[in-house]
């Protein structure tokens, strides 16, 4: 059991390429602030990806080399980025009714919890105090087709962050289509959780021991 | 003769009056009118319901409005940044009121309002408690939420090229905003880096038809807000 609690499956850097690995040629990607940007750096050879950034960029590209960042070309957490060449900017507007529109093809973002039915909560805790703080993330669960998240499958003190229900604000009901967490890669199908694999020395016993959710084991699975 | 083009900041903002709503264009600093912003400051109007995505950093710019308190309600989707105090001390001290809204709601509503729509329905919220207390209705066996237009008094926004009729073209992603918030006020007021002749502006290019704004100020080398910030400066400047 000691030695079965320190099972950290894969790190973030995995986590992000399997995503990766998921996001077909040709693709429109919205990539969340955090994790989910290691995503856009594990793309296979050869797949043309298109990344928006919802504050008005199509295209964008990674981060400038040092002393070329322009801060008028940001990506939505406000960091410098550049734009590839065919890249085009946009107003907000325009820029949610491609989210909102459904012209988005998959969005990666990061998750507090995630419950056995597809519900995110990623925006607040509720915590008294906190200031409350929600950005795009509502409109891009609402409105783009597919939804990843990566997440730890814990909190830093243990608990699950796949939840029967969410205890914390929802950003989305039923909206989340897959679930890369370190210890596993799960799939929402009818209101259920099903694993589609399990990270390294991770069986489906200890997963079970450390998920609050139901979880099914997905037939054919890897 | 149509002449848009104002002699300075403070002329162009000077009918401001307290209990005004504001719309401030920008993403954190990016599209940000802080000259503009800088004369509000100076004109000291009180009571302003003001509309932008963010509330600033530092103590200037935005930042600084809201700490000089002239500022009583902010309607943003992101209220919090890196480097941004002076809104989450004056709120948690219950001094100033915050309206929360989804980024896409926030833009659609600018949009709506000035496109003369006073409401539409979106999927964005539903089921959270961002619409509770809000009108649902069903689609096509989707829930939406109603959600109503905004307009403004006026709005301040930031671009990179204006002619003298209120044509506009933004620069990169400091575009954001600024596009739909000069639609939605009565008096739109604009920054422009550089002002531009009549035809120099491809008409296949303007962003923002200049039947849109009212005024437009040169400012040909704007303040850096991040760069202000970490030389810790504030404004009225320090």
């Amino acid at each position: 059991m000691e030695l079965e609690n320190k099972i950290t499956g894969w790190n973030s850097n995995e986590m992000a390429q399997k995503v990766a690995l998921d996001i077909h040629d040709g693709a429109y990607v919205n990539l969340g602030i955090g994790i989910p940007e290691l995503v856009a750096g594990f793309i296979p050879e050869g797949r043309d990806v298109i990344y928006h950034t919802e504050n008005g960029l199509l295209g964008m590209g990674p981060v400038p080399e040092p002393g070329r960042e322009d801060p008028e070309l940001i990506n939505a957490g406000k960091k410098c980025v550049t734009a590839i060449p065919g890249a085009c900017y946009f107003h907000h507007a325009d820029s949610f009714a491609m989210i909102r529109g459904g012209h988005i093809d998959i969005c990666v973002l990061g998750a507090l919890q995630v419950s056995e039915e597809g519900d995110l909560a990623n925006w607040s805790t509720g915590e008294e105090g906190a200031i409350p703080a929600v950005g795009g993330a509502m409109d891009l669960v609402a409105g783009v087709k597919t939804i990843f998240v990566i997440t730890q499958h814990n909190t830093k003190t243990g608990e699950s962050k796949i939840v029967k229900e969410c205890t914390y604000p929802l950003t989305g009901k039923n909206v989340v289509n897959r679930i890369y967490s370190n210890l596993a890669v799960m799939e929402v199908h009818d209101k259920k959780l099903f694993v589609r694999e399990l990270a390294p020395g991770v069986s489906m016993d200890y997963l079970k021991q450390n998920t609050e959710a139901t979880i099914y084991m997905l037939e054919n699975q890897v | 003769m149509i002449n848009k083009i104002m002699g300075s900041a403070h002329e162009a903002v000077a009918d401001i009056h307290d209990g005004a709503t504001v719309m401030i264009s920008g993403f954190g600093e990016a599209g940000s009118p802080i000259e503009l912003i800088h004369a509000l400051i100076d004109l000291g109007s009180k009571n302003l319901t003001v509309v932008s995505n963010n509330t600033g950093s530092g103590n200037v710019g935005l930042a600084a409005l809201i700490e000089n308190r002239q500022v009583k309600k902010m309607i943003c989707s992101f209220p919090r940044t890196a480097n941004s105090t002076v809104f989450p001390d004056l709120y948690r001290k219950g001094e100033i009121e915050l309206e929360l809204v989804p980024q896409g709601t926030l833009a659609e509503r600018i949009r709506a309002g000035g496109a003369g729509i006073p409401a539409f329905y979106t999927p964005a919220s539903v089921n959270t408690p961002l619409a509770a207390g809000k009108e649902t209705r069903e689609f096509n066996k989707h829930t939406y939420v109603l959600e109503y237009g905004i307009r403004a008094d006026f709005s301040l926004v930031k671009c990179l090229a204006a002619d003298r009729y209120g044509n506009l073209i933004y620069n990169k992603t400091a575009r954001n905003f600024g596009p739909v918030m000069c639609t939605a006020a009565k008096t739109t007021i604009v920054q422009a880096r550089k002002i531009l002749a009549l035809g120099e502006i491809d008409p296949e290019c303007v962003i923002t038809p200049g039947i849109f704004v009212k005024r437009v100020v040169g400012i040909s080398k704007p303040a850096e807000e991040s760069k202000l910030v970490a030389e810790k400066r504030r404004y009225p400047w320090n």
